[in-house]
């Protein structure tokens, strides 16, 4: 921990966000060989990454690409799963408000889910122990762009070898498996699981309508069902308020 | 070029929401509700994409025990309550799906 100058807060940044790179690269090579497989040309594939820079709605769009769903729908439900950002935009402002618009904008753009998750875990740890937190911003800076470089390689790895995949291997089952693998872990109280099956239910239900609009659909009844079991029921069992 | 147009809009709107509470330097929050509703939408969506692949991968409801995709998804859901762990859920999925298809053959 040491110094707490800016080059340690920017090392120590690139230093625990790397193992989580590790983890991130396989999703981007999926992601690239799901995109071109879907027909989206390389180029877009690619500028995707550092566009849109979030894995489930670059995941997403490649999907409703190669469905062929009009532009709206794909913008639409790009966004409803990318909302989540705003909390960790909320959450990490406190720490980041002193800092110039220069810095404040730039760093929000490398705001992912897995640069934010080791960001606010050391904030809020430094801010516990009354560290110095000084030069902060470099921690975010080191782990984002760690994090940013990883997915751009990864990303065009997948361009590159995507279009050699064959369809008998159900690559495309990784994406399935992918939402999976987030959703479980996130699962922590009745509310969660009442989202989750009413979500789900409603989406199979629904999976008739044209251009996966029972995504958005079921996505509503999802968060409805949350709502209203967090509301009547957990929020006030006092054993499970430590959920949220 | 509407493809174009789409990763960019989406990219903007992206960029909006990160940027949301750090454009100014002044304070701002969430309300409660806000961050209630928040809350759910990464499980809710989820949920409303895994579903459909998992029990209609070919279009029409399949329960069956000849869905490779239904009982791969299980087991991977098994894996990743247990360990948590996305590479190994992956990993088991795709593997499950993979003996699944040359056993149901």
């Amino acid at each position: 921990m040491g110094v707490f100058s800016a080059r340690a807060e920017f090392i120590a940044g690139v230093r625990d966000e790397l193992p989580i790179v590790v983890g991130v690269v396989p999703f981007g090579m999926i992601y690239g060989a799901l995109a071109v497989g879907a027909g989206m040309p390389p180029a877009v594939a690619q500028a995707a990454s550092g566009i849109i820079f979030a894995g489930s709605a670059q995941f997403l769009t490649a999907q409703l690409v190669g469905i062929g769903a009009p532009a709206a729908v794909i913008i639409a439900s790009a966004i409803i799963v990318n909302v989540r950002h705003l909390l960790y935009s909320a959450s990490t402002a406190p720490y980041l408000r002193p800092l110039r618009p220069l810095w404040r904008w730039g760093l929000a753009y490398l705001l992912t889910d897995e640069a934010y998750a080791v960001t606010i875990t050391r904030f809020r740890a430094q801010q516990a122990r009354g560290l110095p937190m000084l030069h902060r911003h470099w921690y975010l800076l080191g782990a984002g762009l760690t994090l940013w470089a990883g997915w751009q390689v990864s990303t065009a790895a997948g361009v590159a070898f995507g279009a050699r995949v064959p369809a008998g291997w159900g690559l495309d089952f990784a994406l399935p498996l992918t939402f999976i693998a987030l959703v479980i872990p996130a699962i922590r109280d009745r509310a969660d699981i009442a989202a989750a099956v009413a979500a789900g239910v409603v989406a199979v239900a629904a999976a008739g309508m044209p251009f996966k609009l029972g995504l958005l659909l079921g996505a509503c009844a999802g968060i409805a069902a949350g709502l209203a079991v967090w509301r009547y029921a957990v929020s006030r069992t006092p054993s499970t308020q430590e959920a949220s | 070029m509407t493809l174009w147009l789409t990763v960019l809009v989406i990219g903007a709107a992206t960029y909006g929401l990160r940027v949301a509470f750090l454009a100014r330097g002044t304070p701002g929050a969430l309300p409660p509700l806000a961050q209630e509703t928040l809350r759910f939408v990464p499980v809710a969506v989820l949920s409303a994409l895994i579903l459909p692949a998992l029990l209609q991968p070919a279009g029409a409801l399949d329960l069956s025990t000849g869905n490779a995709r239904l009982l791969a998804g299980i087991l991977a859901a098994l894996v990743a309550w247990r360990t948590r762990n996305a590479l190994a859920t992956v990993g088991s999925g795709m593997a499950a799906l993979w003996v699944l298809q040359a056993v149901l053959r």
